[in-house]
């Protein structure tokens, strides 16, 4: 495995693990969206109950080098409370659906974070020296009476414990009918785009009033609907050129500079499919969950059900190439269908390098597949395998009638266990994996 | 095809496209046990159910009467053997009064 060139050979090794242990899950830990920041340094999670919880890669101790450094809580805040829309008698969940950080411009940090309705823009800022010595109160608080001020003196900023405050700087509501799925800052760090079921909005990070209306797929009568928006992103380079996926498998890249409604696109990609083999489940399981641009801008990889592809932004009648995730589940279709799996949304990440993709499976387990060797494998997730800097043993599922030793049968995986998101750091192999209400952190052993 | 094959294999095309493609095997499978699946265009009952997703109630009242039950049900239980039920018996103390739960949790995950 070790010394290969190009280093692509990863041995992963449990790292951390976060969250509480006992079996009863309350909804609201359920882990909804995972994120780093663009320098890796943070990491975020958002949950089903509307928190945040930030976690900061703490520097590598000097006496322990071989370890690479441990995320720490770093804040928590509750970013959106359960609302209730009175004119449709619906609950607006405060389930965070995606987080994305904004690129750091300054000492503080900002993200996006959003429910199904409304985008807000959080600040996190630390404070680490305080005034003290105000000629108007004490220490404590209370006013000193004004009568009995003899001099003047100027307060003095004296160091105080690390304080990291979070606050809401704007909140962008109002601005979709339908259910919020993403939002992807630009590159011109000044706008940034959220997606719902049939429309696509653009903002301005300081205008909270107004947004442009950039993609409407609404039918004039709803009884002709026959796809909605399911995933978009904006380019990692061209602030011009964005892309969204839809619930038929197809993916639309629109100018805008070619026109202000970007409905009509300039790029349209799609696998051609063969009729012959079409069923009933072919459109529900060819629905894109998501889509991510490489770092590079060339490529861009979307997500449906069984598999994942990689598509060259220059070619669009296919994908360059096509990883199958759990294709045993094929011939499982139909309870899967009827147990709703079949809609589960996962989620798909690229590493700092594009030489290698991750994505999440059933009963804790997760793929990654190196673009280069074409080797895959695939991991788990679990309690059991959460011994300090212990190697993650590779895990398979046997399809045939034989279980070898050590594989799993499709009959076994539990489906409830779903990895859904999953985020690989820019720069560095460290990934975090969300499994239901835990938090695992992993690590390439450092050889 | 050889017209020698046997009669149990009845339409053979069809066996043998399920064989291939167990995707189809599945959809036969969901067809047998929901008859009236696929009469009306999938499609458009499958993405309608998703763009209305999330509970419907009846009003406001009946929002805020649900939460207040689940809320209800996640009040810490140590706090129920203490309290019994007062009706009317005495007037209560602060004391008496069931735990208001805060109603911001901090995540697990910061723990």
């Amino acid at each position: 495995m070790a010394g290969v060139a190009g280093g692509n050979d990863f041995q992963w090794c449990f790292s951390q693990v976060k969250g509480a242990i006992d079996e009863d899950v309350a909804e609201a830990d359920i882990i909804s969206t995972v994120e780093f920041n663009y320098s890796g340094e943070l990491l975020a999670t958002g949950d089903k109950g509307g928190r945040v919880v930030i976690f900061q890669h703490e520097q590598e101790s000097k006496n322990r080098p071989h370890l690479r450094g441990e995320y720490n809580v770093y804040s928590t805040f509750q970013s959106h409370e359960p609302e209730f829309d009175y004119l449709k008698s619906l609950e607006i969940e405060e389930k965070i659906n995606k987080i994305r950080w904004l690129p750091q411009q300054n000492a503080a940090h900002f993200l996006l974070s959003t429910n199904d309705k409304t985008i807000k823009l959080w600040k996190i800022s630390e404070r680490d020296k305080r005034a003290e010595g105000y000629n108007l109160k004490y220490e404590d608080g209370r006013l000193i009476d004004p009568f009995r001020i003899t001099s003047l003196r100027v307060p003095v900023l004296m160091p105080m414990d690390l304080m990291v405050e979070a606050s809401p700087r704007r909140i962008f509501a109002n601005a979709h009918t339908y259910h919020i799925n993403s939002i992807s800052v630009n590159s011109d760090h000044e706008t940034y785009l959220s997606a719902d079921d049939l429309r696509i909005n653009l903002w301005h990070l300081e205008i909270t009033d107004r947004s442009f209306n950039i993609v409407d797929i609404k039918p004039a009568n709803m009884e002709e609907l026959t796809e909605v928006i399911t995933a978009a992103e904006c380019h990692p380079h061209q602030c011009n050129v964005f892309v969204y996926s839809s619930s038929k498998g197809t993916i639309r890249l629109c100018d805008m500079r070619a026109a202000a409604l970007c409905d009509r696109h300039s790029k349209f990609f799609e696998e051609p499919e063969d009729p012959s083999s079409r069923s009933f489940f072919s459109e529900i399981i060819s629905s894109i969950s998501d889509v991510k641009f490489s770092h590079s801008g060339r490529y861009m990889m979307t997500r449906d059900y069984l598999s994942v592809k990689v598509w060259d932004l220059n070619m669009e009648n296919r994908p360059v190439e096509t990883y199958q995730v759990h294709e045993y589940l094929r011939s499982k279709l139909c309870s899967l269908y009827e147990n709703d799996c079949i809609f589960d949304k996962f989620e798909c990440c690229w590493n700092g390098s594009d030489s290698a993709i991750m994505t999440g499976s059933y009963n804790n387990f997760f793929r990654m597949f190196d673009r280069n060797t074409r080797r895959d494998i695939t991991l788990e997730a679990s309690r059991e395998s959460s011994k300090p800097r212990a190697t993650l043993k590779p895990r398979k599922v046997s399809t045939g009638g034989k279980r070898k030793k050590d594989e799993i049968s499709v009959d076994s995986l539990d489906f409830n266990k779903k990895i859904l998101h999953t985020a690989w750091h820019p720069k560095e192999n460290v990934i975090a994996v969300a499994a239901t209400n835990n938090l695992y952190i992993f690590q390439d052993k450092i050889n | 095809m050889d017209s020698r094959v046997p009669q149990a294999f009845g339409c053979w095309p069809e066996v043998q496209d399920k064989m291939i493609n167990p995707e189809k095997a599945e959809e036969a499978k969901l067809k047998a046990r929901y008859p009236n699946l696929g009469n009306k265009p999938g499609g458009s009952d499958l993405l309608r159910k998703r763009l209305q997703k999330g509970q419907k109630y009846f009003d406001s009242g009946d929002y805020n009467m649900a939460k207040a039950k689940i809320k209800n049900k996640q009040l810490p239980t140590a706090a129920a053997p203490e309290k019994t039920e007062i009706t009317g018996d005495h007037i209560p103390t602060p004391q008496d009064l069931p735990q208001r739960k805060p109603s911001l949790v901090a995540s697990k995950l910061a723990g």
